[in-house]
């Protein structure tokens, strides 16, 4: 089966990001950009299942600015086939969800695995929504996933513990931190990746509109904790504890 | 603005996280409540006491035993038709059907909102936690998924709202529940919890984990929580992590031993009341948010605080 992976470019989740002075949004000029983490284990994925001969053909997409073409470029030189990239700037899960549902029709992958939320506006969308408007079911969450025939079983990370459910291919799963370790990309296989297939297209290409519903009014700071102080030894804390009356 | 909320439960108890997205609700207009599942007469008795309530509707099927949003969607999109808004919590439960819904009705969902600013403006975290967005939304209809530690809990008690059976829309027949491993937990849950005591990477391994940090958090009262790194290395199971992966906490109390205080942890707990940290490097990031820091080696602190307490 053609396993379609879609990977967002943000910004590297070592950096610590800063508010614009003027409330506009954080600032992203000159700031290092990266592949979302867990679109890099979806990539990883998918990779282990065309090993494990599930899958053929593994093909990233990203819908981003011109630059996202560097993010599937890392992609590609992680194992990926083929890269098709849709360029447009701050579309919302709605409409990613949207395009990813167009290209799905095109397509026809038996899998789309996604990241389960991207680290810049910490949505947690875009599969379930790509999930619903292509009619799939939806595995999120996963930290297991084992294909098998026309089902795929995605052992699920819930606030108890975990569940596992079957779904009926095609499906659509979100992945979670400990699903895989990500691999490296060789240098061979970084210089294999620039002569790989990467398509470039618009929203238009696929006639989806991808006007903003929600607009942003401010970004702030969050509010900053007052300095703490540090105690000498643990009588003095075990002090403190009494005062705050949480020990007696 | 009639809003429909999305009860959490087990089909045996409502869960906590309910109550704070009833206050949130409230703030928009009339409270509605969906109780889908099997066999879930007493949550939906639980439910209908709820203050604040107005209408229950209980969707009893085995389409909805396990609650798969395959087949809750769908339910939820045909109440829509009579319901401005539909608020979940934003637990694993509340993140997998919310934006289902959403994309069917063809609406952008709001995740994880803080607080409601007026009917289509709310803020929300972002880069996690490192900032706030306040948003407006241009929908008709709005899905909203609420962050349960920023509201106040609605009382369990008080309401008498009347119970609505509502008819099943039938199972997809695309998923089906297998099974679930449930981490069996002597002590209080940690979304929930007023004390929390959270191990890191520094306590070694799972035994050292559980020899450190069980016997204070026991003394305490407290939930036992863990960084990614500790969960990554296996020290204790994935559910406990705290984090912008993992739970997001705002306990009276969040006491952090051996934990460096890396930017993915402290969006999942920089909203308690009071943070103590012990830790043995004086520059960690952590004592940047603790209250009260303690610098110097865990293994002699941490026994010697469970013993004079």
């Amino acid at each position: 089966m053609k396993i379609l992976v879609p990977v967002k470019r943000v910004i590297d989740y070592n950096v610590k990001p800063r508010v614009k002075a003027d409330g506009t949004g954080v600032d992203l000029a000159n700031v290092k950009m990266s592949m979302n983490p867990f679109d890099e284990i979806a990539v990883e994925e998918a990779i282990r299942l065309r090993e494990k001969g599930v899958a053929t053909e593994i093909i990233a997409i990203s819908v981003g600015p011109e630059k996202a073409q560097e993010t599937l470029r890392t992609a590609l030189a992680m194992g990926a086939d083929r890269a098709i990239l849709i360029v447009a700037e701050d579309v919302e899960p709605l409409g990613v969800a949207k395009l990813l549902a167009k290209v799905v029709e095109e397509e026809q992958p038996g899998l789309v695995i996604l990241g389960k939320q991207a680290i810049d506006d910490d949505s947690n969308q875009t599969g379930q929504m790509l999930a619903a408007l292509t009619g799939r079911p939806q595995g999120t969450f996963a930290s297991k996933v084992e294909v098998a025939g026309d089902t795929v079983n995605v052992t699920r990370e819930v606030d108890g513990g975990l569940e596992t459910v079957a779904l009926k291919t095609p499906a659509i799963i979100t992945t979670d931190l400990r699903l895989n370790e990500p691999r490296y990309a060789s240098l061979p296989n970084i210089m294999k990746a620039k002569s790989k297939p990467l398509a470039t297209k618009t929203p238009a290409d696929y006639g989806v509109d991808v006007a903003p519903r929600l607009k942003t009014l401010t970004v702030t700071e969050p509010p900053v904790r007052s300095a703490g102080i540090k105690v000498a030894d643990v009588d003095a804390l075990v002090a403190k504890l009494k005062e705050m009356g949480v020990a007696q | 603005m009639k809003t429909l909320v999305y009860v959490e439960h087990d089909n045996a108890s409502l869960k906590d996280a309910t109550l704070a997205v009833v206050t949130a609700a409230s703030q928009l207009g009339e409270v509605h409540l969906l109780v889908a599942g099997q066999g879930c007469g007493a949550v939906a008795e639980q439910a209908s006491k709820i203050a604040g309530v107005a209408k229950v509707h209980v969707a009893d099927d085995a389409a909805y035993a396990n609650q798969l949003a395959e087949n809750v969607a769908t339910l939820v999109v045909d109440l829509m038709g009579h319901h401005d808004a539909f608020l979940a919590p934003a637990t694993a439960h509340g993140k997998n059907i919310a934006p289902r819904v959403a994309a069917l009705l063809d609406v952008m969902q709001i995740s994880d909102i803080l607080s409601v600013e007026s009917a289509d403006t709310f803020t929300r975290p972002i880069y996690a936690g490192n900032a706030i967005a306040t948003v407006q939304s241009a929908d008709a209809k709005k899905v909203i998924t609420v962050r349960g530690t920023a509201f106040a809990k609605a009382e369990a008690t008080g309401g008498s709202a009347a119970i609505e059976a509502i008819g099943s829309k039938g199972d997809a027949g695309t998923s089906s529940f297998v099974g679930a491993e449930i981490a069996k937990l002597e002590r209080p849950e940690l979304t929930s919890a007023k004390v929390i005591v959270s191990g890191g990477r520094a306590l070694k391994d799972a035994e050292t984990f559980q020899q450190v940090i069980f016997p204070l958090a026991d003394k305490l009262g407290a939930a036992v929580g863990a960084s990614r790194a500790a969960v990554d290395a296996g020290y204790v199971p994935n559910d406990y992590q705290v984090g912008q992966t993992g739970k997001i906490v705002a306990p009276e109390v969040y006491v952090a031993i051996g934990i460096s205080g890396a930017i993915q942890h402290l969006a999942g707990m920089k909203d308690s009341k009071t943070i103590i940290a012990i830790n043995k490097d004086e520059d960690a990031p952590i004592f940047q948010v603790a209250d009260l820091g303690l610098v110097g080696d865990l293994f002699k602190i941490v026994p010697e605080l469970v013993g004079k307490l």
